[in-house]
Order: structure tokens, then C-alpha cells, then sequence
């Protein structure tokens, strides 16, 4: 009957249904439903505490949920072992075990599946050719670098020829470039082997460059599930709009009257997709550094303002201005060559087809 | 000199840019009064532990005329191994007279499955302690280490009673039972920390990889676990090498472990005293917690460590 699978199922890979986990009186999931595709690369984004591992550590079976469901490949694997579950984890630490070699470490789960041995060393020179490990495999992990020791992390799971590929911030304790290329690899990897993978981290770059869809998650519950230019551009609350992006969205307190948002600058909202019909009250105008326009363009944007740069932080591309818009503090990026500096007033534009409202209540988009 | 504002760090004969005044690292002087004060002190602790040590092995080096003139701190004239080959093989206990090696072999067959036995459950106790926590581990673990905590003069009168239903009063086995036993609590607090300290993540990717109970714990944990497993195999070699009371009271003069028999031999009122014997048994029997130290004395102090970075 666990085989038999579900019509509801069709085309999920993993399907979360009402999962609820509580240590104790504290709950760490609350109903959390999620349904993702086959071949998929979805990331669990969110900082720290706010339930993207427990989520993966329940999909793996390594935590045990208080309530709900858990589908993996149109089976119910809810009380099924880690094992069982056709799934390939992959660590921060990377976890690998110290004291056998690479090649052990990449067949120690097929000798635990008591899978024959040509077959197991059929699996481990194909893993080792895709990661570039063939030299490495006589080795020990103390000898390996941090980022030889995550590849065969990559290759234990890869071994397991298994349709689901779990990563818990798999490349967080690895140093910024190593963690750029690595990022490309997987990304390369995941092209290549077209089986679903679920990423945890709290980096949103990873996030945006990597994921098919993006979960992002607070106290447990998904605030947003979409794709990365759809969560870039139009979050779905505050929360959101202030995660993603770095430096985050400049927010500015008012009120909406019509379709027109007043505040230190009143910008009527002409152009702008309300998400439902317009309604007064208290509202936040949220608008990204990268689209506020300056120079030329601000001249002929449909609002303009002046403002007075405070700080410039220039960071070879681009260069970021700080500067205040009434109350509020107002980040401004703009091309890394213009000569702009600290006390100069500019005229700055904005358009509102770029902006993001919210309910000052709810938090909620607009 | 024109390429001079080129290469301005590389142009030699160029004037020192070093002005008056410190340069570099500064200079320590090798005898202060901080360094005298520490060096004398451990030199005093030092000389107050081993001058014991250099009176007894002195001793036994020594015949008895030699003893009787005194100068107990001075070195034999004439070395004469008599006194450790008579310790050894001839030194009478009651009715036997084969020395020290009959209570030799009965503390190795005393120690030896007493060891393996308590390090064998107290490793998988610890184990199961830190990743299979089931309801009511913590409260195990506590009634586990409050035993550490009972004197052991209150259970000997039960453990007699419990020995005796058994069977295995006065045997070897009785006596490996109790070491056991007793060696629980701590061992376990022991294995419990440092696999505590061991990265949880270890464990789950062995869970992942397929690996039940045993799995995880033969083929992962222990492998990297042996300065932990040295450390507790030091303590108790020496534990139960060292142990007088439980030998005295649960084995009987046949069975009776090497520091029984030494305290017989030490402090038998017949005859004359023999102190170069009595000294030359006293080192045999301290011989093999020592060496067991001194082998292993790096691992154990790597494995305490270890051990203490995760309560």
C-alpha cells in the first residue's frame, strides 16, 4: 500500500503535508505544506532559527515530526529510515569519516545496502569521475582541502543513486571563492543529473543563483515560495523585501490615499500592479537602491526628489550613496565610475511601476 | 641612482630608515626572579616525590647487613638482585611460599576481563547516551553517576549477600563482577562526553549511509575514538590493579590479587623485617600501573582533553 502512489502526488517529487514538529511546548514547524516538482532545485532561505534545517533534518527522517506527512517519489516515507527514503544528504561540516579513505567514505553506504562489489566500484569511479576525485581516492579526509572534502561529501550522496539530494548550507565554512566556484559546480552538477535537490542556507546569493524556486522561511512558516526574480522583485511582505537584496530595499513610512503613497516623497502610483484594489491607510513605500534612478534618468522620471549624500562606500562596480529621505535612512547604488561625493545634493528619480507597497498593519504586499 | 623612486625598498646602500631607540623583539632576560621562584618550586615538588622512590629502589638493591648500618639515603655498595628474585618467586603468604607471581597472575586475570568487560558496556552506554536518546535517558544518566557518589564501604555487606545467592563469592569472577560494576559510572560519564563532543552531523551521515546501532558504533565512532578508549583503559589498569579493599573481601588467599598478597608479605609479624623484600615487591606491584603510564601517558593526557570540551 506505501508503494501504491498517489494521484495527488503527480509530478512531486517531495510533498510536505501539514508537517508539524515541537520540541517540547516550542513549536519549530506549524502546517508547513510544500510540493516540490521532480528535477527541481529548491532552497530553503532564511536566518538562522527560523526552521529551514529542521525542515531538511524531517525530510531525511534524521528528526522525527510531530504530525503531518512526507512523500518522497509518490511514496509515504513518514516513518521510513533515513536509508530508506531515497534521499543523499550532504553536511556543512561535511561529515565525513575521518578514519577511512575516500573510497571508503564514498561505498561505505553501498556496503552498508550490501550492494556487490563490482557494482559498488562501478558506482564510486563514476562518482569520482564527475567530481574530479580519481587522485584523491586513496587518501584520508585530513589530507583533503576544504573543498576536495565537500566534493566527496557531493559523492557520498551522488553513490546512493538517489532521486532526492538534500544539502544543509553545504558550502558555508568554505572561504568566498572556493564557495563561488563550488556554487557553479553544483549548479553544473544539478543540469547534468536532472534529480531534485533541496538546499538550505541562509545566504541569499547562493539562493538566487542556484534555486528554481526559493522558500523563504520565518518561525517556522514559508513567508514566500517563488522563483528568484519573482521574491526579487515582488516580495510578498516585509519580511521578504528586507531579506532579499543586499543592500536591503530603502523603506519609507506613509499613508496611501488612492492610488497615491504620501511620505517624505508623495509618489502617485501610476503604473504600479496592485496586488489588490488600492485601499487608504497606513502603507510602507519600498523601493530597491539598484532602481532609484540619478543623473539623466532622474530628470525625466515620473517623481523626483533632492537628497543630500551623507556617506559614499564606492565598491569598484558600483558604488553605494547613503543619504536620508524625511525620517528614514535612504541607500542609493549607482555605477561605481560617477564622481559623486560626501555633502554633494543630488536630484534622484523614482518610479513607482519599480516599487513595492505594503500594509503598514499586516506587513503584507499591496 | 635614477630608478630610485622605482624601486625605493630595493635600493641598497640606501641609509638605514631604523631610528634610535627599541628595535625589534624585545630582549628577555633568562633568569628573573619569576623564572627562580617556578624552577625552584617544581624542583622541590619534584625532589619531595621521588625521594621516596629513590629510598625504596635503594633498598631493595641492598642486602640486609647493609640496611641495618642505616644511610638509607645512600646507594648500595655492593647491587644485589636477591631481594626482587625473592619478592618474586620465594616471599612466604601463610602457607605459600611462591611469592609475589601467584598474586601477579591473579590480578591480570583480574584486570584484564575487568577492563574489557566495563570499557566493552560503558562505550555503548555512553553511545546510546548521546545519539539514540530514548524517553528517560537523562534520568539513566543520572541515577548512573549518583552511584559514582555512594561510598563503597555501604554496599560491601549487600554485595557479599548478592555475590554469595550467585555463586560467585570468592572466585575471580565475583570480583571481575564488582570491578565492573563499580568502573560503570564513571566510564560512562567518560564515552558519554566525548561522544557528546563528537560532531552530530558524523552520526546522521552514517544514518543516511544505512548504518544501524552497531554500524555507527563499530565502524565510525570507535575507529576515531581511541585516545578516549586509552583513557579509560588507564584508569581502570590501575583502578582495579591498585584496588585492595573488593580483592581482600570478595577472593579468597588462592584468588587473592598482587596488592593483597604484597600487604601480606609487608606486614607479616613473624621474623625478621625484611625491608629490601618488602621494598623489591612494593616496586613489582607499583611496576605495572607505571608502565601502563608511561606507555600510553600521551594518548591519555590527548583523550582528557579531548573529553572535557563538551560537558
Amino acid at each position: 500500500m506505501l508503494d501504491q502512489s498517489h494521484p495527488a502526488l503527480d509530478g512531486q517529487s517531495v510533498s510536505i503535508r501539514d508537517l508539524q514538529l515541537d520540541f517540547g511546548a516550542v513549536s519549530v514547524l506549524r502546517d508547513l505544506n510544500l510540493d516540490i516538482h521532480k528535477g527541481e532545485f529548491l532552497v530553503l532561505l532564511g536566518a538562522s532559527g527560523c526552521g529551514k534545517s529542521t525542515l531538511l533534518n524531517c525530510i531525511a527522517g534524521l528528526l522525527e515530526p510531530t504530525g503531518g506527512q512526507i512523500f518522497i517519489e509518490g511514496k509515504n516515507v513518514t516513518w521510513a529510515e533515513p536509508s530508506e527514503r531515497g534521499i543523499g544528504m550532504v553536511f556543512q561540516s561535511y561529515a565525513l569519516y575521518p578514519q577511512m579513505t575516500v573510497e571508503g567514505n564514498l561505498s561505505f553506504g553501498l556496503k552498508n545496502a550490501r550492494l556487490p562489489k563490482d557494482e559498488i566500484a562501478k558506482r564510486v569511479a563514476s562518482a569520482a569521475e564527475i567530481l574530479h576525485l580519481g587522485p584523491l581516492l586513496k587518501r584520508k579526509p585530513a589530507a583533503l582541502s576544504g573543498g576536495q572534502r565537500q566534493r566527496v561529501a557531493i559523492g557520498r550522496a551522488l553513490v546512493r543513486d538517489v532521486d532526492v539530494f538534500l544539502f544543509d548550507e553545504p558550502l558555508s565554512n568554505l572561504d568566498a571563492k572556493l564557495r563561488a566556484e563550488l556554487r557553479v559546480e553544483l549548479k553544473r552538477l544539478h543540469n547534468s543529473l536532472d534529480s531534485t535537490m533541496i538546499y538550505v542556507t541562509h545566504d541569499q546569493v547562493e539562493a538566487m543563483t542556484l534555486a528554481d524556486r526559493i522558500a523563504i522561511m520565518k518561525g517556522g512558516v514559508i513567508q514566500q515560495l517563488a522563483a528568484p526574480l519573482e521574491i526579487y522583485n515582488r516580495p510578498a511582505n516585509l519580511y521578504v523585501a528586507d531579506f532579499i537584496g543586499a543592500p536591503p530595499m530603502n523603506l519609507l513610512r506613509g499613508d496611501l490615499r488612492g492610488t497615491a503613497f504620501r511620505g517624505a516623497v508623495n509618489v502617485p502610483m501610476t503604473g504600479y500592479d496592485f496586488a489588490a484594489s488600492p485601499k487608504d491607510g497606513a502603507t510602507v513605500f519600498g523601493i530597491r537602491p539598484e532602481h532609484v534612478l540619478v543623473g539623466e534618468a532622474a530628470a525625466t522620471a515620473p517623481v523626483r526628489a533632492e537628497v543630500t549624500v551623507e556617506i559614499v562606500e564606492p565598491m569598484g562596480a558600483d558604488t553605494l550613496l547613503w543619504t536620508r529621505l524625511g525620517e528614514d535612512d535612504f541607500r542609493i547604488r549607482i555605477d561605481g565610475q560617477t564622481p559623486i561625493r560626501g555633502g554633494d545634493r543630488i536630484t534622484i528619480g523614482l518610479d513607482p511601476a519599480r516599487a513595492s507597497l505594503f500594509d503598514a498593519a499586516t506587513e503584507l504586499r499591496l | 641612482m635614477a630608478d630610485v623612486a622605482f624601486t625605493p625598498q630595493a635600493a641598497s646602500g640606501a641609509p638605514a630608515r631604523t631610528l634610535d631607540g627599541p628595535v625589534g623583539a624585545r630582549p628577555r632576560s633568562r633568569v628573573t626572579g619569576k623564572r627562580i621562584m617556578i624552577y625552584g618550586a617544581l624542583g622541590l615538588v619534584s625532589l619531595y616525590w621521588l625521594l621516596p622512590l629513590w629510598v625504596m629502589v635503594m633498598t631493595s638493591l641492598k642486602g640486609m647487613p647493609e640496611i641495618r648500618m642505616g644511610n638509607i639515603f645512600a646507594p648500595p655498595v655492593e647491587v644485589t638482585f636477591a631481594p626482587w628474585v625473592k619478592a618474586w618467586a620465594e616471599a612466604c603468604t601463610g602457607l605459600n611460599c611462591d611469592g609475589l607471581s601467584r598474586g601477579f597472575w591473579n590480578s591480570v586475570a583480574i584486570v584484564v576481563p575487568s577492563t574489557v568487560l566495563s570499557i566493552a558496556v560503558a562505550s555503548v552506554n555512553g553511545y546510546a547516551l548521546v545519539n539514540w536518546k530514548f524517553k528517560g535517558s537523562e534520568v539513566f544518566f543520572t541515577i548512573l553517576i549518583f552511584g559514582a557518589f555512594i561510598p563503597y564501604q555501604v554496599m560491601i555487606y549487600p554485595i557479599v549477600v548478592i555475590l554469595r545467592e550467585i555463586g560467585l563469592m570468592g572466585s575471580v569472577w565475583g570480583l571481575v563482577l564488582v570491578h565492573t560494576v563499580f568502573g560503570m559510572p564513571i566510564i560512562t560519564l567518560l564515552f558519554r562526553n566525548y561522544f557528546a563532543s563528537l560532531p552530530e552531523e558524523l552520526f546522521k551521515a552514517a544514518r543516511v549511509d544505512g548504518a544501524g546501532f552497531w554500524g555507527i558504533f563499530l565502524r565510525v565512532l570507535v575507529p576515531m575514538s581511541l585516545p578516549i578508549f586509552a583513557v579509560a583503559m588507564i584508569l581502570q589498569i590501575t583502578g582495579i590493579w591498585n584496588d585492595f579493599l573488593f580483592g581482600v573481601i570478595y577472593t579468597k588467599p588462592d584468588t587473592y590479587p598482587m596488592t593483597v598478597q604484597l600487604n601480606n608479605i609487608v606486614n607479616s609479624t613473624q621474623g625478621v623485617k625484611e625491608y629490601n623484600v618488602n621494598m623489591a615487591a612494593t616496586l613489582i606491584t607499583g611496576l605495572v600501573p607505571l608502565s601502563i603510564y608511561l606507555i600510553s601517558g600521551k594518548l591519555f593526557v590527548r583523550g582528557i582533553a579531548a573529553g572535557a570540551v563538551k560537558g
